[in-house]
């Protein structure tokens, strides 16, 4: 039986009429993100990209969403308020045919997770240093299933043994944790 | 490790083609900061003072500020520099936008080029990976366009592209150096690049900036986002819109323009039009501007807005920033309509917004006056916009009488002869001055307009209001939350200077009051000039969120330097006084110093020579300008008295 719980659902509205491409969500995620907080900004590890292109007037907040294995078959164009996208530009899959929502070095997936920590913060830091409200964040309550989360671990060795295959992984691990 | 900074400089020498990395030496970070600190003393050390600008031992070097990249808001700024064509001393000029933090991201705090491509090419500078690329097929292309180009061979849309257009190439004096929303514009650095035959520089990077402290420095970030809030939401009464608020003036975003349009110059910087501005004229203006402006945009982690897309129809879209939306418009005595489509080729050709249409002005006023003959301008319409579109073409291909124009009206003026010079009346050390005519001197702005380096007002200008407010309260009300002020004495020049009276210009502030309120302007700017912090957000508005009194907390939390306010202020004088240096050795002397003749109408010699002798006094400088043998020790600059002793300098 599926249990039914009421849940806390974080929502971040974005509004793309408001951004002024300035970057900030990107920089404040990745100070956020850095080991020790805070330590190192780098925009290339943010797990919020805009899409920008200003001479066309496009400013697009995405945030990163699922690590995914396959491409998508998605090439299709959007033309909206005779601005023309492309698919991906909406997309949050951190996916193989991209260098998106993919840590620099290691290529390992990133995913937004609203900054939970401990303390919490009162809003994710990119809404925080959005000061022309593109992006706001609310919660509301949902009643919803009770999933089992997916831990962030689980999720890069997953996408590891989708990169080199099984056994590669595990001699590289068994071969890394002897030596220590 | 270094914190805020990358410790590495990226060395080009386009005549050879070599390309290093060099590791800096951090003590240069201590004494000078980064930025214009640092680029100074690489022109102080490196670069003759025979060197002509369009020589290749002229270095040209952008550069990232000491906290560029870091998370302290509007901390974006290039700073570029060489020595200027025009000028002929240090030109200094910046731009904000996503270039500088992108260059730390890939790992260097500045780029110097030397030495002279023997074709055109451009630099594409990814992380560890730098080319220099063939640019034949960009030549001729507008710096627009160029960007576009690049972004597309590069596949990449995230790369960040510094590139010059015609002007450059054909080496203007006045050419500019373009980035999307912004530009380098003033003093000619964009024909040094052109010189140097460097189309663009694409610079993509990811890797990381670290800073010392986290989460002091986050917490310092904190403030100063949470009191641009605060200050956003209360406007500083009785000061014209677009300057009310922070940021460059707000022109993009409002459209009341009576004060430009009454108290700045039309035409060559000529005449004033005191009822210039009614509803009929707010009313047009507001159309057209609305029309064509698709967005207010920002530069890197900044959340003013001070850019706008523009997109006229039937010509291609443009970002344009704050006065040069009025610029083009003023010096054609024409509209705003015409100014937008204007300064769209202008910008794709590269050109300074503020000289350019001064220089055009110009020449039509030396037509007018039978100076220049039909026979000089063969082919010009009969229009004045007309005229104007016309002149810019030829200026920026150095055709007939634009080769003369193209180095300026102090250089054009010398060429033509025939009295041409009385027209080249708006330059402060041969450089095109905002075309400001006012009535009575205002001892401040004097001593500024004489002593800039810059020769630009708006970046030697801010902190202090520009003139008195009317009443007592207002003043009281206004020095309330004043906490930006260096010292409570400012308190009371600001509370006792009235608009008439014994306590009014010119004799108040008095000379020495006046040299303290230009000592702390001048701070302020060389400190974030050096830092890469936008003047937007610091020196150039009232009431800036950052100031002398979290500087230090800030740029210490970010590079783990230990400075308090007197550490930091004795840096502020160590480049200033660098930079003055230079220029010495360049020239520059007390002649030199001075407003345009008729910038105001009122002037008062006697007390003019007091001004002056009295801040030259103030920065431990002699009479003729020269900074002291005892003020270069205390500052450590001892190797630039060795260098003035050498040269006879400090004997004269």
């Amino acid at each position: 039986m599926e249990k039914k719980v009421i849940k806390k659902i974080k929502v971040i509205k974005i509004d793309a009429e408001k951004c002024t491409g300035c970057l900030a969500c990107e920089m404040a995620c990745s100070a956020f993100h850095a080991t020790p907080k805070y330590s190192s900004t780098n925009m290339s590890r943010a797990r919020i990209r805009v899409v920008s292109d200003p001479l066309r007037d496009i400013y697009l907040p995405v945030y990163a969403g699922e690590y995914t294995k396959m491409e998508c078959a998605g090439r299709d164009k959007y033309i909206i308020g005779g601005k023309e996208y492309g698919e991906c530009d909406f997309c949050r899959a951190s996916c193989p045919s991209r260098d998106a929502f993919k840590e620099p070095d290691s290529g390992l997936p990133l995913k937004c997770d609203m900054c939970e920590s401990q303390p919490p913060l009162e809003e994710p830091m990119c809404v925080k240093w959005c000061l022309n409200d593109a992006l706001v964040y609310e919660e509301r309550e949902e009643e919803a299933t009770e999933e089992t989360k997916v831990e962030e671990l689980d999720v890069a060795i997953e996408s590891l043994i989708d990169k080199f295959g099984r056994s590669k992984v595990r001699d590289a691990f068994e071969r890394i944790t002897s030596k220590t | 490790m270094r914190y805020a900074e990358t410790g590495i400089n990226l060395e080009i020498d386009l005549s050879s083609g070599n390309i290093e990395r060099v590791e800096t030496d951090v003590k240069l970070t201590h004494l000078h900061l980064g930025g214009l600190g640092t680029n100074s003393r690489i022109i102080w050390d490196r670069v003759p003072p025979e060197a002509d600008p369009f020589s290749e031992d002229n270095l040209l070097i952008f550069s990232t500020g000491l906290l560029g990249g870091t998370p302290a808001p509007g901390a974006n700024r290039t700073i570029i520099s060489a020595y200027s064509p025009q000028t002929l001393l240090m030109g200094f000029s910046m731009m904000g936008g996503f270039w500088a933090p992108e260059l730390k991201h890939a790992g260097y705090d500045k780029v110097i080029f030397k030495g002279k491509s023997p074709k055109l090419v451009y630099v594409w500078i990814n992380n560890d990976k730098v080319e220099i690329r063939d640019a034949s097929h960009l030549k001729g292309k507008g710096a627009i366009e160029t960007t576009e180009i690049i972004k597309k061979e590069l596949g990449d849309p995230r790369v960040q592209v510094a590139a010059i257009g015609l002007a450059g190439e054909n080496r203007v004096y006045f050419a500019s150096i373009e980035h999307t929303k912004s530009s380098a514009s003033r003093l000619g650095l964009g024909a040094v690049m052109g010189d140097k035959g460097i189309k663009a520089v694409a610079v993509r990077g990811t890797k990381d900036i670290y800073v010392a402290q986290p989460e002091r420095f986050m917490e310092l970030c904190d403030e100063i986002l949470k009191y641009i809030v605060k200050r956003e939401e209360k406007p500083i009464p009785g000061v014209m819109p677009i300057l009310a608020g922070l940021g460059s003036p707000q022109e993009m975003r409002i459209v009341d323009e009576k004060w430009h349009t009454e108290n700045f110059s039309w035409g060559n910087a000529r005449k004033r039009i005191k009822d210039y501005w009614n509803k009929e004229v707010e009313e047009k203006w507001k159309q057209v501007q609305e029309g064509v402006r698709k967005r207010l945009v920002s530069c890197w982690n900044c959340p003013m807005r001070c850019a706008a897309v523009v997109a006229v129809p039937g010509i291609s879209t443009y970002v344009m920033k704050c006065f040069s939306k009025l610029t083009y418009t003023m010096a054609a005595y024409s509209d705003l309509d015409f100014g937008f489509r204007i300064a769209q080729r202008a910008t794709e050709y590269g050109v300074d917004g503020y000289t350019t249409p001064q220089v055009m002005a110009f020449a039509l006023e030396l037509y007018e006056a039978g100076i220049l003959t039909d026979k000089d301008m063969e082919g010009m319409p009969p229009d004045t916009e007309g005229r104007f579109f016309w002149l810019l073409e030829k200026i920026v291909r150095r055709e007939g009488i634009g080769d003369v124009l193209a180095n300026g009206t102090y250089w054009a003026a010398k060429a033509i002869g025939k009295g041409a010079e009385e027209y080249a009346h708006n330059n402060i050390k041969k450089h095109e001055q905002l075309p400001i005519k006012l009535g009575m001197l205002n001892p401040v702005y004097f001593l500024m307009y004489c002593t800039g380096e810059k020769s630009n007002i708006t970046q030697i200008e801010g902190q202090f209001p520009q003139a008195p407010f009317a009443t007592l309260e207002e003043r009281e009300d206004f020095v309330k939350d004043w906490i930006q002020v260096p010292d409570e004495k400012f308190k009371k020049y600001l509370l006792d200077w009235e608009p008439r009276g014994e306590r009014s210009n010119p004799y108040y502030p008095t000379p020495q009051m006046s040299c303290e309120i230009v000592d702390w302007q001048e701070m302020m700017h060389y400190i974030d000039d050096s830092v890469g912090i936008c003047a937007g957000l610091s020196s150039f508005p009232l009431k800036p969120p950052y100031h002398i009194h979290n500087y230090p907390m800030i740029i210490s939390a970010a590079t783990g330097m230990n400075l308090d306010e007197e550490g930091l202020k004795e840096i502020y004088r160590r480049n200033r006084n660098l930079l003055r240096a230079i220029n010495v050795r360049r020239g520059l002397r007390r002649e030199d110093e001075k407003p345009p003749e008729d910038h105001w109408k009122k002037r008062f010699p006697e007390l003019e020579k007091q001004l002056l002798d009295a801040y030259y006094e103030f920065k431990g400088w002699d009479m003729n300008g020269i900074p002291k043998e005892e003020t270069l020790r205390k500052l450590g600059l001892d190797y630039v008295v060795e260098d003035f002793r050498k040269r006879g300098i400090l004997n004269q």
